[in-house]
């Protein structure tokens, strides 16, 4: 594999608010992420509310600057850059937010939203017969029409809005673009035409996502890789299709378990319905801060906070856990069975973990 | 809500209360029976620029004990058929036609006061939004007190304890000391928990949950579908599930009515609606989802989207995204209608048999025995019976 494109090492980010029950004032919004985003891939980033996914993005955005840790975007830093040098470093890095209703200023037609950036970032395409050239480009690309540009966002349904919002990351060529619950706005008919959407950009303009949902059917969709967020720490990632057939971590089972599948065979199946909710962010549990609520946790776990431990993958692929117990890999298995084993083993720790229905 | 009196739901209920979970209360529904009954149900918006049909000669009907979906995407009705049934509809909408028959009686025939006597021991309703839904300056206490002092004429005491054995219920910690703590100091899934505990607080026949868990995370989620399931299960309520999550429907509902544009499009026993749809949109949305597909591959999408209402098309009403569309869809709308070919559904209480009791448009009044034969599946397409031909 290639050098990643962006690198981020031991990021910690902590605010500070006001006293909590604890009398604690300090609250770890990231503690220790560690990921890496390969060029013209998709990381899926999943994970309840609270947990840090927007922190991160907000981070990475420039938006926070981190407590600690390192950004490597090819190479470089972008928090010790300064003046022009992180204005074309900002250019690189875009976002696309989750309400397409919020996101876009009423005031202005949809070409002037998408023409924004480029107020900025003058350099870019310094002519107005270049702007709207590039405008019309845009809006092309995003599968609407050239006259949509002279339209005010309150003209567009909820997919054309996204889809706008889209053509304004676009518009400066960037070559990471975080993407905040880009779909989750969205009906399910409109959802498909969107994520097609990106999905064929990506392929042609070789642009990374960061795609953050909480839709585990969407990111298993999307994403090459997965990233599993907990109250501030990356419990779980690798390849997608290996952390979602053989979840290590037994909140990231829970997880897979608790979200509901379209299976039109009808049949119901035994779920990890989890106990308990998130605990504060601001009074997270000693050790693993999944304890509370993992029926597998013993004395240990309370004790000592787990290290993230490389587990084998059966594609060779890196799987990280962060997890004293971690569930059983199910190796070299096909994946009927692994499925069927994985089923037995859910319903089995639903026994243990929540009284019948 | 506050000139409610003492009357005869209450008396029923108040005897289903004192043998609450035991499941064998007088005059509690069985299984199966059929609880609710909507007939041509349609509802007008008066808006500026003139009268729109949000909701159009929806039919179905639901049975204790079973969970039936509401399945559709933002602005097709659902939301607006739950608050016609709940009578709390905005005032620029009016009942425009239809019956809404619960346990006997047709609650569109009754004056809006006569109404609010069923408001909790006959029906009771879970929003989406928790926070809005709940008062912000009243102790839950008093919120979920308020079902006793009104409909049962108890006093604050009295209430108060019937409160705490609520939450317990829903199953709220420590509810002795969180009763009086105020809406904001909960989390948004115990908030969630309170306002079905307000639903159910008196036993109603009728549960109607409003998208009830698309505001919370997954892992809550799944407690909240688990609590709805119990409180179905030990009250043997009817519960009306509206939703626009299509595994959620897969994993929660018995039957379902899919609804496009203010009609329903399909219905009938998930199982076979999921699996075998009958009408191109059902389809379509069903291919909208990204599982069982290849990582990256093309999902298949409805092109387009739904119509305005005040630009709903004379005949179909999904002619202009429909792949199927012929000039028969343009001319005429397609009635709800059974559909050749397909199972009838199975029914424990009563066999079932194709055709009768169905409650299609046109079906002659009468009130339910409890004992319906189960409909067969329906649809409202010219060609429901082709689809899987193309």
């Amino acid at each position: 594999m290639s050098e990643p494109l962006l690198k981020i090492d031991g990021l910690t980010k902590t605010f500070h608010v006001a006293k909590s029950a604890s009398g604690n004032t300090r609250l770890k919004a990231l503690d220790g992420i560690s990921l890496t985003v390969g060029r013209g891939k998709t990381l899926g980033l999943v994970g309840e509310s609270g947990c840090g996914k927007s922190t991160l993005a907000r981070t990475l955005m420039m938006l926070e600057s981190p407590d600690e840790g390192t950004v490597s975007f090819e190479g470089t830093n972008p928090f010790g850059l300064r003046g022009k040098e992180l204005l074309s470093w900002r250019r690189r890095v875009q976002m696309v937010f989750q309400d397409p209703f919020a996101s876009l200023n009423a005031r202005m037609n949809a070409g002037d939203i998408i023409a924004e950036p480029w107020a900025t970032h003058r350099g870019l395409y310094p002519t107005s017969r270049e702007r709207e050239a590039r405008v019309r480009e845009l809006l092309h690309m995003v599968g609407l029409r050239p006259s949509d540009a002279r339209k005010s966002p309150q003209e567009f349904s909820g997919g054309q809005r996204q889809r706008i919002g889209i053509a304004r990351a676009l518009a400066l060529n960037p070559d990471v673009i975080i993407l905040d619950e880009p779909v989750s706005a969205l009906d399910l008919s409109v959802q498909a035409q969107v994520l097609n959407l990106l999905n064929e950009l990506q392929k042609e303009l070789g642009v990374s996502y960061i795609f953050i949902s909480h839709d585990l059917t969407v990111v298993r969709h999307v994403a090459d890789r997965v990233a599993v967020m907990y109250l501030g720490r990356i419990i779980e990632t690798g390849a997608t299709e290996e952390v979602f057939d053989h979840p290590r971590h037994p909140y990231t089972a829970a997880l897979m378990s608790a979200s509901p599948k379209l299976d039109v065979s009808g049949t119901k199946r035994d779920r990890i319905v989890l106990q308990g909710e998130l605990p504060s962010p601001l009074d997270p549990p000693s050790g693993c801060r999944f304890r509370t609520r993992c029926w597998k946790a013993q004395d240990i776990c309370a004790e000592v906070s787990p290290e993230p431990q490389v587990l084998a993958a059966p594609d060779g692929t890196k799987h990280v856990a962060e997890c004293h117990f971690p569930l059983d890999s199910i190796k070299g298995l096909t994946g009927a069975t692994a499925a069927a084993t994985a089923g037995a083993a859910a319903t089995a720790t639903a026994a243990a973990a929540v009284p019948a229905q | 809500m506050k000139t409610a009196t003492d009357q005869a739901p209450a008396k029923r209920s108040r005897a289903a209360a004192a043998a609450a979970g035991a499941g064998t209360a007088a005059g509690q529904a069985k299984a199966h029976d059929v609880v609710l009954q909507v007939r041509d149900l349609a509802v007008d918006i008066r808006t500026h620029r003139g009268t729109v049909r949000a909701v159009n000669s929806v039919a179905f009907e639901a049975r204790a004990g079973e969970t039936l979906a509401l399945l559709g995407e933002s602005g097709c009705g659902k939301s607006m058929t739950a608050k016609a049934l709940a009578g709390i509809m905005d005032p620029v909408c009016d009942l425009a036609d239809g019956e809404i028959i619960l346990n006997g009686t047709d609650l569109a025939a009754l004056s809006p006061k006569e109404r609010l006597k069923f408001a909790g021991p006959e029906l009771g309703i879970v929003f989406q939004d928790a926070l809005t839904a709940l008062n912000p300056v009243y102790t839950v206490g008093t919120q979920l007190g308020e079902a006793f002092r009104i409909h049962r004429g108890l006093n604050a005491k009295e209430a108060r304890v019937e409160a705490i054995d609520l939450m317990k219920r829903v199953g709220i910690p420590e509810p002795e000391s969180r009763i009086n703590s105020y809406p904001h100091q909960f989390s948004g899934g115990m908030r969630q928990r309170i306002l079905i505990a307000m639903a159910v607080a008196l036993n109603p026949r009728l549960l109607i949950a409003d998208e009830p868990t698309t505001a919370l995370d997954v892992t809550v989620q799944a407690q909240i579908m688990q609590l709805l399931r119990k409180l179905r299960e030990e009250g043997q309520m009817a519960v009306i599930l509206i939703t626009h999550d299509l595994a959620v429907v897969a994993e929660e509902a018995d039957s379902v009515a899919v609804m496009y544009a203010g009609n329903v499009v399909e219905s009938g026993p998930v199982s076979q609606v999921f699996a075998d749809p009958r009408h191109p949109y059902t389809k379509g949305l069903l291919e909208s989802v990204p599982a069982h597909l290849e990582r990256g591959a093309q999902l298949k999408s409805i092109a387009g989207s739904p119509p305005e209402l005040h630009d709903i098309p004379d005949g179909c009403v999904y002619q202009s995204r429909c792949p199927l569309v012929q000039d028969i869809c343009r001319a005429e709308r397609p009635a709800l209608r059974p559909v050749a070919g397909t199972p009838v559904a199975g029914n424990s209480g009563a066999p079932g048999n194709a055709g009768t009791g169905n409650p299609v448009a046109g079906t002659p009044v009468n009130i339910p025995s409890g004992k319906e034969p189960r409909p067969a599946r329906t649809a409202a397409c010219h060609f429901s019976e082709e689809i899987n031909n193309v």
